[in-house]
């Protein structure tokens, strides 16, 4: 007899039916997660008695390789608790209109039984009317109307808009496309369509990572996760893998079980500290000095005392480190003192300034190296200039001269061939100042220009020099200059950048960095490269972002470890990576109708049009710089803005302070035809005053965007910082702003309005409307909420820097209520817009559109120097020194036919990315045939009419999911590199799949030239395999990575070699003058990193996140921190500042540090926020905020720079980031606060 | 001997990552529903940290499990000194709403209705039990990595045995410490709820040892509530029954592994088949405490071993399942490898749910106001650790022990010792970074052979749904046959058994 007595008799469990019954199920639909989350994640989606019940992950992942740990399951607790939303009280079900704009429209259509367009009119028109729904925003009153209606209304808008104040008001937002491409391209078509402008995502965000741009040229390119698999040694820092990369984590912790060591740098004890063989917490945002460090003992140990040969190969053929740099004369020391000479560095030496070469085609943009063993100048090919010149396939990497063909080895040190060692400047920024610097001596040869001589040395000698490494040119018998002033070895804290240096800013011992180093540079050395750095916001989301990540950047690429599986860096946050992008950007901005789109940089329309620029003061007293005498380097950013727009650096829309009609009508009268007519009729009247850029007047209210769309995302909140500074001047309603306006008497070029009268005035929008399936923070604050289908209502496509494979999105039920998809929404709205345009807006309308220069096109090549035309420094000359002109014909009349129609261009021009493109023609003739598509006007088109067929025609388009077409775009590549590249789409050549293929199991993309990394046979993908394998440059000026940047605007910022900026700190940031905190609060940084409960808003609002967490999102501060406030676990706080005021819980653990607090990203207003008593509304206690009350943006001037070559504008690759680390917040106890 | 096969588990705990996916699996297909909004069949805690319900380690509160009397007789402490009739009506011990929290939801609806006013609305958090508003104060989850809590951290009552300093350590953000412990109902061999249910409504299954509450039989006494000492029995207050984690049989009995090991996103569970001697179940149950990993290891048997397999056979395993046991990821990890340890032996449930302790970073410490690693520099000795050492990891092994072990730091050493070796030995596969005498050194040490690194390593981390999950589809045409006839049933399955259980008497 057994101690516990088993059960098999089948009677007694029979009641085992009752579970079984729950686990059956009637279908599984294969979908995922459509918006910002970007774990791509595949899912089953089980639907029973036609409801979606739960899901589970796919698990049927093709596996990569058998030394691989499969991708399966992939899938967080966040994905998990989707299903909640559909039937849940938070799902908006049918569409909502403020009452009171519902009865102003009501009675407006009264008095204009016939016209909508009118009625509308009559309303905007009406500052009191504008006023009454403004000032409602937010504040209940939401009423149920039709379809029939919203439409009505939207159309009246659309139209009214354009006539009135042109199509480029129409403004609209939805974050990263790649998690749901259809939905996203539904609005951005119907907007490009009409004329209006999309809003960029990833710098607003301030995910883009501007060290890219600047290295490689790059938005940015990463390993997908299982190449993490392949790294011996992987550094974390400002990453939160295990919270925030749930489904990738397990790649990290099997690498450690496969002898990877897993190093963890963060100011808390994160969550992926806890899988760490090394946790280093060094002090939030300094991880910049810790890296400076790191390379400086790289440097000196695998540079000067014991030089790698693998290192210095990599260095001489993937980098710019043997390029020439000319030397500027500068007096040493304050004037008056400096007798002596001393020099700093300049530009990269051109092929124009010397005479054998000067004749050449792009003469200024082809540069220098040494030859190493006779100490010629060599013009290497694959520059910026080899990449636009007339002959092609020059444009590569071989160590061959781009005159001579000879074959020749860069130079990385003069040594021998050095004539003299001069002392040249260096800054240094340590003390957060700009006076500091260092005289250090470089060796320097002289070269004859047709200038006369000119002493230049390499990039690679400035490196040194710059990190304090000293080292004795081989072969020199000269002496070195006077006052030279190195570091005295590494425990020399005074003089940057060594390892004792860097503790006063990280907290981290010297011995961490020295011990850390040489591991990183042996295992590189042992392993071809195979060290890693996963990056994050923690390190990207601060105003000197860019050096930060420069600085650890170098440490990869001094040891060979960028463009190799298992090494280099893999940047994850807000990944932005749509992976069939050259079928699917044409029609997401309707460029096969046309073109070109009107694309803005959010952080610029933001800082602009909210008026943050107001409350701001001039940069420099957050930015310290080399060389405040330059005009890029002082002054207000907003005059920085309004030079990069009249210089073509970037974009500006609305455009101009009048109505784009009208300034072409006047340029027609004025007799330009032409483009550029038109283009120089513009600068003309900029000149004489009569015509400006309307950020260069953004509180007229000529100027003002006036209808917003916002779908996919939460731009009122979540993502927009400075959200009361939204409230404030975009909607017109209630804020808790109490900052003051300093900004009178810092611009000097952008008009002042001595004070705007908000309350007559109202906000900027005319029109707010948000598609949603929640009820979040921005459909709270719309005018009209449309209800959106969820992830499992509707049918698209997502792809992700993450993994391989791309994933459909699928129907498991129909829209429920009365929701409908993004595309579908989108395309009633062309449809009734249209509908009315037969009346109003009949005949065709050419419009005038005015883009910056771009990058990928010879603009990259536009602006060696900087000049400003407006100040009569150069000519005004669209395209080249000042923005492209486009006049373009816009449709209304046929809108939704063109809508639903894949057009002509797209058939005609053929597709591409980065200039590299591939015909279509043939292939789209052939889909015709057995595809649906539309007819009209004589023309026969693929149908876009629903969803799932705009997703077969990406995949079918696309090189990524086509092999024919990827072979085609590697030919067109290899015409222009001159390299052979067939192998890498010969054997995927016959591949093609379908939307079919995707539901029935995940697919792996195809290699192609759009993406740097190789995907095929067994191997994962990691970005910059193929410049590095296959000698393709990177799209930069030298055509390598990047470790000097020669621009002037670099030199003046002292950024043109990798350094050191402290973060500013609460007096130069200016957050809390006016709220003046007192004894019974503790100033904090404040962080909001990404957390455990949500993706970014989306699921924290949902009960199942709401309950595993703690009902709220509380604030997060150090033991011993709230004991000094008398602050336990739970009670509630309030943290405040001048942008505005968050009331929750708090959170007490010895896990954070002192002095700072952490609210992870995103809150919402919308769930258990409860009011505050610190901003009253007539002695009454008002809603609090929410993490972005606390926020605003500050933007960096030095990324506003263009037409040169990677500081060339494009969409969400380049333009100042919308940083939010930089920001401090009084923290204190509260009493229980009122609901 | 009395071979018996059991479906048995592996939470390997340096893999998990806290994300709580298998919670939330757990929850959408079983527990969402009124009466069960605060049942986490699978939940997943911080530790240190005071768990969920909170404190349930602590028996002397909880009077959970078994305990050896004076007398060398295993009785539940739930039930000791006469006392268990009595406390059908009530019992002292059982966990109230205060140990759980009041499971609440949001006035959503107040979004869309409420009136134009001068203030944004905002849903106010409600209680699902009484609809009023709630101020929360507590959840299933509110100590999520709340190491270096006082509050709650510090309550943990294995830390109990740590000296002041190593207490004190766990404190301080230089080192201190946190793991995760993802938690589901453990199918013990030897279950305190089945033995404690004064109705006969707990049972193991005999095909594969799943216990069950029969939602027929409860008449919800709740006994098993209180002698559950890892409190993973709930008590459904709309319908008056119990219930708990039922391991997902339907899923099992299909060849497919739990919703939550489904979805374990770690890729830390593992699932197999084991054979045990349920002739040995109470002598292994009273063993000393010490000694409860190694005598709960030797209940396991040798699923190679012909004379086991014949018995099993006889005792009526399915030849599959057999098979099965002879390719079980769990008895790799358990018995082979002895890395998997038991949760809380000295509860002596003998859980058939086993853990891998996690490795943990190493130390740190603030001198001449710098951080530093403690240790791991060259000190002089020439041993400049790669990989952190076991004994200068965050958490100190005597509290690994105190989970795993029933306070015997030897066993926790060896299984760590191993997971480290195999790293070293990895390692060394690509390059040569390590003294190759070093890594032989370590492998020695850990007791493991090269190949046997490698079947480690291999399990650990490449390992492939089939690698992690061997689970044979049960005979049900057998088990059905006992109530209706198999081509019968085939017709009529699912029709007419979807009512819910009537509420108990």
């Amino acid at each position: 007899m057994a101690w516990i007595q088993d059960i098999f008799d089948p009677q007694e469990r029979s009641w085992e039916d009752l579970y079984r019954n729950r686990w059956a199920y009637d279908k599984i639909v294969r979908s995922t997660h459509g918006v910002n989350c970007t774990g791509s994640c595949s899912w089953n989606i089980y639907v029973k008695q036609g409801i979606v019940t739960w899901e589970l992950q796919a698990l049927d992942y093709p596996r990569i390789a058998p030394d691989l740990p499969s991708y399966e399951p992939r899938g967080c607790q966040r994905g998990i608790s989707y299903s909640w939303y559909i039937y849940s009280p938070l799902r908006v079900k049918y569409p909502y209109v403020r009452g009171v704009l519902l009865d102003r429209w009501r009675e407006a259509r009264e008095i204009h039984p016939d016209d909508p367009v009118a009625a509308w009119r009559s309303l905007v028109t009406d500052p009191e009317a504008r006023r009454s729904w403004q000032r409602a925003r937010g504040k209940g009153g939401l009423r149920r109307a039709s379809w029939d209606e919203v439409h009505e209304i939207l159309a009246a808008a659309n139209l009214h808009t354009v006539q009135a104040h042109g199509s480029d008001r129409l403004v609209g937002f939805s974050p990263i496309p790649a998690m749901s491409m259809i939905s996203y391209a539904s609005g951005a078509r119907f907007l490009q369509l009409m004329g209006g402008v999309c809003l960029s995502f990833y710098d607003w965000y301030c995910d883009l990572p501007p060290a890219s741009p600047e290295i490689w040229g790059e938005q940015t390119d990463v390993g997908e996760s299982a190449d993490w698999y392949r790294s011996k040694l992987i550094a974390v820092v400002g990453s939160n893998v295990l919270a925030t990369r749930t489904p990738d984590a397990h790649f990290l912790v099997e690498a450690r079980h496969q002898g990877a060591k897993v190093v963890v740098f963060s100011p808390d004890f994160s969550q992926t500290s806890k899988v760490a063989d090394e946790w280093v917490p060094l002090h939030q945002g300094q991880d910049g000095a810790f890296w400076m460090a790191v390379s400086h003992v790289l440097l000196q140990e695998y540079y000067v005392e014991r030089p790698v040969p693998a290192f210095e190969d990599y260095l001489r053929t993937y980098t710019d480190a043997p390029f020439l740099v000319e030397l500027e004369e500068v007096a040493a020391g304050p004037a008056g003192e400096g007798e002596a000479r001393a020099y700093r560095p300049g530009k990269n030496l051109r092929a124009a300034q010397v005479a054998a070469t000067r004749e050449l085609e792009n003469a200024d943009w082809k540069l220098f190296v040494l030859d190493r063993s006779t100490g010629e100048l060599r013009s290497p090919r694959g520059t910026v200039g080899h990449r636009w010149q007339a002959k092609k396939g020059e444009w590569n990497l071989e160590p061959v001269d781009g005159v001579t063909g000879e074959p020749y080895e860069a130079a990385l040190t003069l040594d021998r061939h050095a004539e003299a060692v001069l002392p040249v400047v260096f800054p240094d920024f340590s003390e957060g100042a700009d006076d500091q610097t260092a005289i250090r001596g470089v060796p320097v040869r002289r070269v004859e220009t047709v200038d006369g001589p000119r002493w230049v040395t390499t990039s690679f000698e400035l490196l040194l020099a710059q990190y304090g490494v000293r080292r004795e040119p081989e072969g020199y018998g000269g002496a070195r200059p006077e006052g030279e002033d190195w570091p005295r070895g590494y425990r020399d804290g005074h003089r940057p950048f060594t390892p004792a240096w860097q503790e006063r800013f990280t907290g981290v011992s010297a011995t961490v960095v020295e011990r850390f180093a040489r591991q990183w540079g042996t295992t590189a050395e042992k392993t071809g490269g195979r060290v890693m750095i996963i990056l994050g916001a923690g390190a990207n989301h601060w105003y000197h972002n860019n050096l930060i990540y420069r600085a650890a950047i170098t440490s990869l690429i001094l040891v060979g470890a960028v463009g190799k599986n298992g090494g280099g860096w893999n940047h994850y946050v807000g990944q932005e990576k749509l992976v069939p992008a050259a079928s699917w950007a044409p029609i997401a901005f309707a460029t096969d109708w046309g073109g070109p789109p009107r694309l803005q940089n959010a952080p610029s329309f933001h800082y602009m049009h909210s008026d943050q620029w107001r409350y701001d003061r001039a940069f420099r007293e957050v930015c310290p710089v080399a060389d405040a005498d330059h005009p890029l380097a002082r002054g207000h950013t907003a005059d920085k803005q309004a030079l990069a727009v009249r210089n073509g650096w970037l974009p500006c829309f609305p455009q101009l302070n009048r109505k784009n009609a009208d300034v072409l009508a006047d340029a027609r009268l004025a007799g330009a035809e032409t483009p550029e007519e038109v283009g120089c009729f513009i600068a003309r009247e900029m000149r004489e005053g009569r015509l400006k850029f309307a950020m260069e007047d953004p509180d007229d209210p000529t100027c003002w965007p006036r209808v917003w769309y916002i779908w996919r995302g939460n731009a009122i909140q979540a993502s927009a910082k400075g959200h009361e500074y939204f409230l404030k001047h975009y909607l017109g309603t209630d804020h808790s702003l109490i900052a003051q306006e300093e900004g009178e008497g810092q611009v000097e070029e952008v008009a002042w309005h001595d004070r705007l009268d908000l309350e007559k005035n109202g906000g900027k929008m005319d029109l707010v409307v948000d598609l949603n399936f929640r009820m979040d923070t921005s459909a709270l604050y719309s005018d009209i909420v449309l209800p959106a289908a969820t992830y499992y209502e509707k049918d698209d496509l997502s792809s992700t820097d993450l993994h391989s494979f791309i994933h459909p999105l699928q129907k498991a039920v129909p829209p429920c209520w009365e929701s409908k998809s993004d595309w579908q929404i989108f395309k009633e709205i062309a449809r009734h817009t249209a509908e009315l345009a037969q009346t109003h807006l009949p005949d065709p309308v050419e419009d005038l559109v005015m883009t910056p220069l771009l990058h990928d096109t010879p603009a990259e090549i536009a602006q060696p120097e900087v000049k400003d035309w407006a100040r009569g420094e150069c000519e005004p000359v669209p395209g080249k020194t000042m923005p492209n002109v486009a006049l373009v014909t816009r449709d209304y009349k046929n809108l939704y036919r063109r809508f639903v129609s894949l057009g002509p261009q797209f058939r005609n021009n053929g597709l591409a990315v980065h200039g590299t493109g591939y015909a279509v023609d043939d292939v789209y003739d052939r889909y015709l045939e057995n595809h649906p598509v539309e007819r009209w006007g004589g023309g026969v088109y693929p149908s876009l009419e629903e969803d799932r067929w705009v997703c077969e025609a990406i995949l079918h388009f696309a090189a990524e999911t086509h092999g024919e077409l990827a072979w085609r775009a590697f030919r067109s590549e290899a015409a222009k590199t001159g390299r052979d590249l067939d192998h890498l789409a010969a054997d995927t050549r016959g591949v093609r799949y379908g939307f079919d293929d995707l539901i029935h199991e995940p697919r792996r993309v195809l290699t192609s030239p759009y993406w740097t990394g190789i995907t095929r046979g067994d191997r994962t993908y990691a970005a910059f395999c193929q410049n590095v394998e296959e000698l393709i440059p990177w799209r930069t000026l030298t055509g390598r990575q990047h470790l000097y940047l020669d621009h002037e605007a670099y030199r003046a910022f002292g950024e043109h070699l990798p350094t050191f900026k402290p973060r500013p700190d609460v007096h130069a940031t200016r957050d809390l003058v006016r709220t003046g905190p007192d004894h019974r609060s503790l100033v904090l940084n404040y962080l909001t990193p990404h957390g455990k409960w949500h993706i970014h808003s989306t699921f924290g609002d949902n009960l199942r996140m709401e309950t595993l967490s703690r009902g709220i999102e509380p604030i997060w501060i150090n033991d011993r921190d709230a004991g000094l406030l008398g602050i336990r676990d739970n009670d509630w706080v309030e943290a405040l500042n001048d942008h505005g005021v968050v009331v929750t819980r708090a959170v007490v653990s010895a896990r954070i540090p002192r002095g700072l607090c952490f609210l992870y990203h995103a809150t919402e207003r919308t769930v258990g926020n409860p009011k505050t008593r610190l901003r009253t509304r007539n002695g009454q206690p008002r809603r609090a905020g929410a993490h972005n009350s606390l926020t605003r943006a500050r933007l960096k001037p030095l990324f506003m720079i263009g037409g040169y070559a990677q500081f060339t504008y494009f969409f969400n690759y380049w333009g100042p980031p919308g940083v939010n680390r930089d920001t401090y917040v009084a923290v204190r106890k509260a009493d229980k606060p009122p609901w | 001997m009395d071979v018996r096969a059991h479906v048995s588990m592996v939470f390997h705990l340096d893999k998990c990552i806290g994300c709580h996916t298998c919670s939330i699996a757990c929850k959408n297909v079983w527990t969402d529903r009124p009466g069960a909004e605060y049942m986490w069949w699978n939940n997943v805690e911080t530790k240190p940290g005071t768990g969920y319900p909170t404190l349930w380690e602590d028996q002397v509160e909880h009077r959970g499990g078994w305990r050896v009397t004076g007398g060398g007789k295993l009785e539940l402490r739930s039930q000791s000194r006469a006392g268990g009739l009595l406390k059908l009506f009530y019992n002292p011990n059982q966990p109230g709403l205060d140990d759980y929290y009041e499971p609440w939801t949001y006035r959503y609806n107040d979004l869309f209705d409420a009136e134009a006013g001068d203030d944004q609305p905002t849903a106010v958090p409600v209680s699902q039990i009484t609809g009023e508003e709630i101020d929360i104060e507590a959840g299933p989850n509110w100590d999520d990595d709340l190491s270096g809590s006082p509050v709650y951290a510090e309550n943990d009552p294995n830390l109990e045995g740590l000296t002041e300093d190593e207490r004190r350590a766990l404190f301080d953000v230089e080192s201190l410490a946190m793991m995760y412990l993802p938690r589901i109902c453990n199918h013990c061999a030897n279950p305190s709820c089945v033995a404690s249910c004064p109705s006969g409504a707990l049972y193991k299954r005999g095909e594969d040892g799943v216990v069950l509450v029969s939602q027929d039989r409860c008449r919800g006494w709740r006994a098993c509530v209180v002698a559950c000492p890892y409190k993973k029995v709930y008590f459904n207050w709309r319908t008056g029954k119990s219930e708990k984690c039922i391991l997902c049989f339907p899923r099992l009995e299909t060849g497919q592994p739990p919703a939550c090991f489904h979805s374990c996103v770690g890729r830390i569970r593992y699932m197999g088949v084991v054979l045990y001697d349920a002739d040995r179940l109470e002598e292994v149950a009273k063993a000393p405490t010490g000694t409860l990993v190694e005598a709960q290891r030797n209940l396991i048997l040798d699923p190679r071993d012909p004379e086991v397999r014949a018995r099993a056979a006889r005792n009526g395993v399915p030849p599959e399942m057999i098979d099965a046991a002879g390719r079980s990821p769990v008895y790799r990890f358990v018995v082979e490898w002895g890395l998997a340890l038991p949760l809380h032996p000295e509860f002596r449930t003998l859980p058939m749910l086993f853990y891998v302790p996690p490795l943990m970073p190493v130390m740190g410490r603030g001198g001449d106001g710098a951080y530093a690693h403690a240790g791991m520099e060259d000190d002089g000795n020439g041993t400049d650790e790669l990989f952190a050492p076991i004994d200068k990891a965050r958490l100190p092994l005597q509290y690994l022990a105190r989970l795993f072990a029933a306070g015997n730091v030897e066993v926790v050493r060896q299984a760590m010792k191993r997971l480290v070796a195999v790293r070293y030995a990895r390692r060394a596969c690509d390059l040569d970074d390590v003294d190759p005498a070093r890594v032989e050194r370590v492998l020695r040490e850990a007791g493991l052979t090269p190949s046997q690194a490698d079947e480690i390593y291999r399990l650990t981390a490449l390992a492939t749904l089939e690698d992690r999950y061997v689970l044979p589809p049960l005979h049900r045409e057998e088990a059905l046959a006992g109530v209706c006839e198999p081509e019968m049933c085939r017709g009529s399955c699912g029709l007419g058994a979807t009512e819910p259980p009537k509420r108990g008497s």
